[in-house]
């Protein structure tokens, strides 16, 4: 007997009892469908917490000073004194594929305004600081290039800043008094609350770098450059681009470590995406259960179907049916069933994915792999279900078979 | 029964020997029974139930084994086969006709007769025309695309028996063919034994208790309490 007689005579079986049939494979068709939907759902989202990464600065390279060792004592990284603005300058001129580069010194101070004061950080950059730090201008304006070079006396506030020194109206026009400096105040930015770690990155005020290093701090150092690459895949050059760089313009010799460190958040974004694979491996997890219901199903019709055909069975081993014909019978069935199932469900999971996408607003991606590995698991729990029915089918005796009513 | 016959021995049975066991007690159902039956014959067996006549036709019919004793099918011991085996022999050997027809009721009369050929792995086409043959030769040839309900009783039968013989076996054992049917029907399926068993030289083992029927065999033989009790001629 050929694999064409044995799906055959379960293909008639299976039409003979259309309605049975279509019951069966509900569990799988709905098991097979939430795995690709939940998968789908579930890399949608990794996609999108990959892009909003990205919107927050993902392309970010940050170059921080080196630690400084003096007689075996270490202090920390950023305790040397080896960035200078020139290197920002310099590594905008010449390193490729970066979009913006904002060097930052960065000092506190009290800060004052007519009747209130508030300690705060203060930050010294570029005009390009609020585009790589991903920062947006509520009211007002950030300052310019123009500042930059007349090192003006002029701030712009963060949120937090903005409402403690007054309470009451705008800050824009006002004068701010930092270190017995009056600033003149031209912008607030937009609120950006706290920071993963609970910082509360609103709490700060920003001047022209030129003006925090003359006028507030009188150093001549930088506490870091920020540098914005053109696309996350430049990340890896622009950070080796910039190291290469800045050991020609630090005089550094083969041996000597570097004395600035650069790094990227490329590492923060894995963690993320880690998390929400996770968690569709967990929502694709339940849909398997669902699917091994769905297989458990199959087995209890198999069984009905078994102890329903007896007779049948007793007849196909009168004519000369073996066992493994009988075996094979009801597995094949089974495993139709099953594929049967997986197809529709296949089908129906694509479909209410997208029906997901456009009624809730996600974004989802049916990957062709959760296609393939929840077909190929229905045909498995098809085997695996139909296994235990089809060898009671094919170890009943003959006589007992024919006799059963 | 000629001299010759015992060198073309269909069936042969040696102190043929069943024991059931209920919880302790041991029920002989077969007890020891040696019949020869030759090729060509047309037979009845006769036998109240409890008889043994139905242990009988089971282990001549390979659906089962005997306890002790031995079984020559055409001259080849078959009672210590194997279930695939006796399998086999029952597809190449052996056509079965039930009391109560055991065709399949959701297949058409010719997917029914195909059956043993389908197991013997014969091609759909060979199939298709030997079951279109033996289904002519029952006189059913406008009848082939007919499931069961769709049949009368007699027609049932006849599919039965065509179904039998489709795979050209030694041997047709027929458990009370005639015990569903009215007699005119009756008389059409002996009708039919007798014609396969002329024609083509097929042994019958009709098994039966109506007398009339048995007297249409050319020998009954009458079993009682596990034993043969009398042969006739």
């Amino acid at each position: 007997m050929n694999s064409a007689a044995l799906f055959g005579v379960a293909w008639s079986a299976l039409k003979q009892n259309a309605m049975r049939s279509l019951l069966t494979m509900l569990g799988v068709i709905i098991g097979v469908s939430a795995v690709i939907t939940s998968m789908a759902i579930g890399t949608g989202a990794r996609a999108a917490v990959a892009e909003q990464l990205q919107r927050l600065g993902s392309n970010l390279v940050v170059v921080v000073p080196g630690s400084i060792t003096s007689n075996g004592v270490r202090l920390g990284l950023g305790a040397q004194q080896s960035l200078k603005l020139d290197d920002a300058t310099a590594i905008a001129r010449s390193v490729p594929e970066i979009a913006a580069v904002a060097p930052q010194a960065n000092t506190n101070a009290q800060v004052v305004a007519g009747n209130q004061n508030w300690y705060t950080s203060v930050v010294g950059s570029l005009p390009s600081w609020p585009a790589v730090a991903s920062w947006s201008i509520a009211q007002g304006r950030f300052f310019d290039a123009g500042d930059v070079a007349a090192m003006a006396k002029v701030a712009v506030l963060g949120n937090t800043v903005a409402t403690n020194l007054f309470p009451e109206g705008s800050a824009v026009g006002h004068t701010v008094i930092v270190k017995n400096v009056p600033f003149r105040v031209v912008g607030v930015l937009a609120s950006k609350g706290q920071s993963g770690f609970g910082r509360d990155q609103d709490d700060q005020v920003v001047v022209p770098i030129t003006a925090l290093m003359m006028r507030l701090t009188g150093q001549t150092w930088i506490s870091s450059i920020a540098i914005s690459a053109q696309s996350p895949d430049a990340v890896d050059s622009v950070v080796s681009s910039t190291q290469a760089l800045l050991r020609l313009r630090h005089h550094l010799t083969v041996q000597s470590p570097d004395d600035f460190s650069v790094r990227n958040i490329a590492n923060i974004q894995q963690a993320a995406s880690e998390t929400s694979r996770i968690q569709s491996l967990l929502l694709a997890a339940v849909a398997a259960v669902s699917l091994i219901v769905g297989g458990i199903g199959i087995m209890n019709i198999m069984l009905v179907s078994v102890t329903e055909r007896t007779r049948e069975i007793g007849i196909r081993m009168a004519v000369g049916a073996k066992e493994r014909h009988i075996l094979l019978q009801f597995l094949v069935e089974a495993m139709t069933l099953a594929c049967i199932g997986g197809v529709i469900g296949v089908a129906l999971g694509i479909g209410s994915s997208y029906l997901t996408s456009h009624l809730a607003g996600w974004q989802v991606i049916v990957s062709p792999s959760s296609i393939a590995i929840s077909f190929i698991f229905s045909a498995l729990i098809g085997i695996l279900f139909g296994f235990y029915p089809a060898q009671r089918a094919a170890h009943l005796n003959p006589i007992e078979a024919l006799r059963h009513e | 029964m000629d001299a010759s016959g015992g060198h073309d021995l269909v069936i042969q049975t040696r102190d043929l020997t069943k024991i059931y066991r209920m919880g302790e007690v041991e029920v002989a159902a077969l007890n020891g029974v040696s019949v020869e039956i030759a090729r060509g014959e047309f037979l009845s067996i006769m036998g109240h139930s409890g008889s043994g006549k139905s242990t009988f036709m089971n282990l001549i019919g390979c659906l089962d084994r005997p306890t002790s004793g031995i079984y020559l099918l055409e001259g080849r011991d078959v009672s210590r086969l194997s279930s695939d085996q006796l399998a086999e022999v029952r597809n190449r050997s052996i056509g079965f006709v039930f009391q109560g027809f055991n065709l399949l009721p959701k297949q058409t009369a010719l997917q029914n007769v195909e059956l043993p050929l389908l197991y013997a792995g014969a091609a759909p086409e060979e199939r298709r025309r030997r079951a279109q043959e033996a289904l002519r030769a029952v006189g059913l040839e406008s009848r082939l695309a007919h499931r069961p309900r769709e049949m009368s009783g007699g027609q049932q039968q006849r599919v039965a028996i065509a179904r039998a013989f489709v795979s050209e076996p030694a041997l047709i054992l027929a458990d009370e063919p005639t015990g569903n049917l009215d007699t005119k029907s009756s008389d059409e399926v002996m009708e039919i034994f007798r014609e396969l068993n002329r024609t083509h030289g097929i042994t019958i083992v009709v098994v039966t208790h109506e007398s009339d029927v048995a007297a249409k065999t050319q020998r009954t033989i009458v079993f009682r309490d596990g034993r043969i009790v009398e042969t006739a001629a």
